[in-house]
């Protein structure tokens, strides 16, 4: 008797992995095995032409003793810092204005969609755009000069730790309004109006039922701006016109001189670095539950 | 239905310089593109002409933009299919679990999470140590999976989330096999959500620079070759193909969206017989 009762369990389970067989093979050759390659490939050497296999820690000793590693981890912790009080704040307001105050369901789709279409474009043709908001003789500062308010062109605009900040806010806000705006929708409208009869304001039922209820969305969209941030390379470079560093541009330009070696020992600290704060932020919210 | 709050014209404000901020220097460019033969990257406009476009047929001005447009149309509709086949066979295993599900997931949620740049650098090495020739089309577009599969398939996993399992079993008992309740229930109910696994498998391919960067070879893909153009070419030809790729995103997510109400349009016109019957 049992064994029938198994039979067609064990058979789904079966085709669940018969299913996902493709599936695993692409993950494994295209993303398992290139970190473990990295991984390894860290504690290989290198001359000027070519690398090959050996036991080495130079590679890591090299780079977290550098003055520039923790100089350029700190700048791009700050484009972090930045990037994400921006985007939280935007992806928040812009969420909790879709979700609460649009009242038909068409027009939500709608405004939703208005903000999700930038996401399907290329990204470097958004940060090229910028060029003639922010260079020196862009929109903003001839207008800004029309108005009478600078007498000079701002230099900083365009090229400058300014410009890579906002090309960041400009093209990964989306990846906050997003989830927040899929959490906020599954927030059931009667908890809303159960504080507004027990006497809640605005402001406290905004403080005391829809941030707590909206925080996995939060978390889901800073994990989102967290390792597009970390782990970027060229807005950095395009925005700043070379000039500021970027942990993924370290390892960019190793990979241009190449040396793999040293790039895969900066790619070993950068992906811990990444992991661990995901670690942490994961903490607070369970992804299989959000879907 | 309430009166509309002083907050409400707050939020709608903010909104409204939201979509602006998205859109105004994409409209920008696309006004910019259109500058007269000496006009310059930035306002005033030095009269109006299509000259920039026309310079972007011309060999020698840019690189291969052409070639590598092919390239990258080709490429995203290959990442495109095979997201979508992948996708809807994963999305079908982890309707239950099964053993490994759990770390096949956060392999999954791993692959969104990784800095693109590891994943280029790591294939590059893989190709580079079993002395095989990088290409667009074998590891460009494993590296391209990458990123489309998790989009995908946290798609699919949201929708077998909401998945209503009486009509597989209505089919069941009416004598349906396994194979026939995917073919004939589950996949035409999913249809419209595959169109948005498609857009997003297409569009991420066709915009994806960084994990492309080390594993396309010596063909570029067009984010590659527009990439190096905006190192070296300092005039208003930039905007004009920005535009063109640009028009040609929208071209594709207008018409994934037109495809997708016209499936939902046929379906309400001849899928509920419901009462038919009666009179």
């Amino acid at each position: 008797m049992t064994k029938t009762k198994t039979e067609p369990s064990k058979r789904a389970e079966r085709i669940s992995w018969l299913l996902v067989t493709p599936l695993t093979c692409v993950l494994g050759f295209f993303l398992l095995l290139p970190i473990l390659t990295i991984v390894t490939v860290s504690f290989w050497n290198y001359n000027e032409w070519s690398f090959f296999p050996d036991f080495v820690l130079d590679n890591y000793a090299f780079h977290l003793t550098s003055a520039v590693t923790w100089a350029t981890y700190l700048k791009t912790l700050k484009f972090m810092v930045l990037t994400w009080i921006f985007c939280a704040g935007i992806g928040f307001t812009v969420a909790y204005f879709l979700a609460f105050h649009v009242q038909s369901l068409p027009a939500q789709v709608a405004l939703f969609m208005v903000c999700t279409i930038p996401f399907w474009t290329s990204n470097i043709i958004r940060m090229i755009s910028w060029i003639p908001f922010l260079g020196r003789n862009g929109i903003a500062n001839s207008s800004l000069i029309h108005l009478g308010i600078i007498d000079e062109p701002l230099e900083w605009l365009l090229y400058s730790d300014f410009a890579v900040v906002l090309a960041f806010v400009h093209l990964y806000a989306l990846f906050m309004v997003v989830p927040i705006f899929n959490t906020m929708m599954r927030i059931d409208k009667s908890l809303i109006e159960a504080a507004r009869d027990a006497g809640a304001s605005g402001f406290q039922i905004l403080t005391n039922v829809i941030i707590p209820l909206a925080k996995p969305g939060i978390m889901i969209g800073s994990i989102f701006v967290v390792t597009l941030v970390m782990g970027d390379f060229i807005t950095v470079r395009h925005m700043s016109g070379g000039q500021s560093a970027s942990v993924g541009r370290i390892i960019s330009n190793e990979i241009s001189l190449l040396q793999y070696p040293a790039a895969a020992a900066s790619s070993v600290v950068l992906l811990c670095t990444v992991l661990l704060m995901i670690g942490v932020m994961m903490r607070f919210v369970d992804i299989r539950k959000e879907l | 239905m309430e009166p509309r709050s002083r907050s409400f014209y707050l939020l709608a404000a903010f909104f409204t310089l939201f979509v602006i901020f998205l859109y105004g220097p994409v409209i920008t460019i696309g006004i910019l593109s259109f500058q007269g033969p000496r006009g310059g990257l930035t306002f005033p406009m030095n009269g109006v002409s299509l000259h920039w476009f026309f310079d972007l047929f011309e060999q020698q001005a840019v690189g291969d933009i052409w070639g590598s447009f092919r390239r990258s149309f080709a490429l995203g509709l290959m990442v495109m299919s095979v997201t979508v086949v992948l996708s809807v066979m994963g999305g079908l295993a982890f309707r239950r679990r099964f053993r490994g599900s759990t770390v096949l997931f956060y392999l999954i949620i791993a692959s969104l999470i990784i800095p693109s740049i590891l994943v280029s650098l790591g294939v590059g090495l893989i190709f580079n140590i079993l002395d095989l020739e990088v290409h667009w089309a074998t590891s460009g577009f494993g590296s391209q999976l990458t990123w489309t599969l998790p989009f995908g398939l946290l798609i699919m996993f949201a929708v077998f989330n909401r998945f209503d399992k009486s009509y597989e079993e209505a089919a069941r008992d009416l004598g349906a096999s396994p194979w026939q309740t995917v073919r004939h229930v589950v996949l035409p109910i999913i249809a419209p959500m595959l169109i948005g696994v498609a857009l997003f498998g297409f569009t991420l391919s066709y915009d994806e620079f960084a994990r492309t960067l080390l594993t396309a070879g010596s063909y570029n893909t067009l984010p590659l070759e527009i990439f190096g153009m905006t190192t070296n070419v300092t005039s208003p030809v930039l905007y004009a193909l920005g535009t063109l790729t640009t028009v040609f995103s929208f071209a594709i997510i207008g018409t994934f969206l037109l495809v997708v109400v016209i499936l939902r349009r046929r379906r309400t016109k001849s899928g509920s017989d419901a009462g038919s019957g009666l009179v």
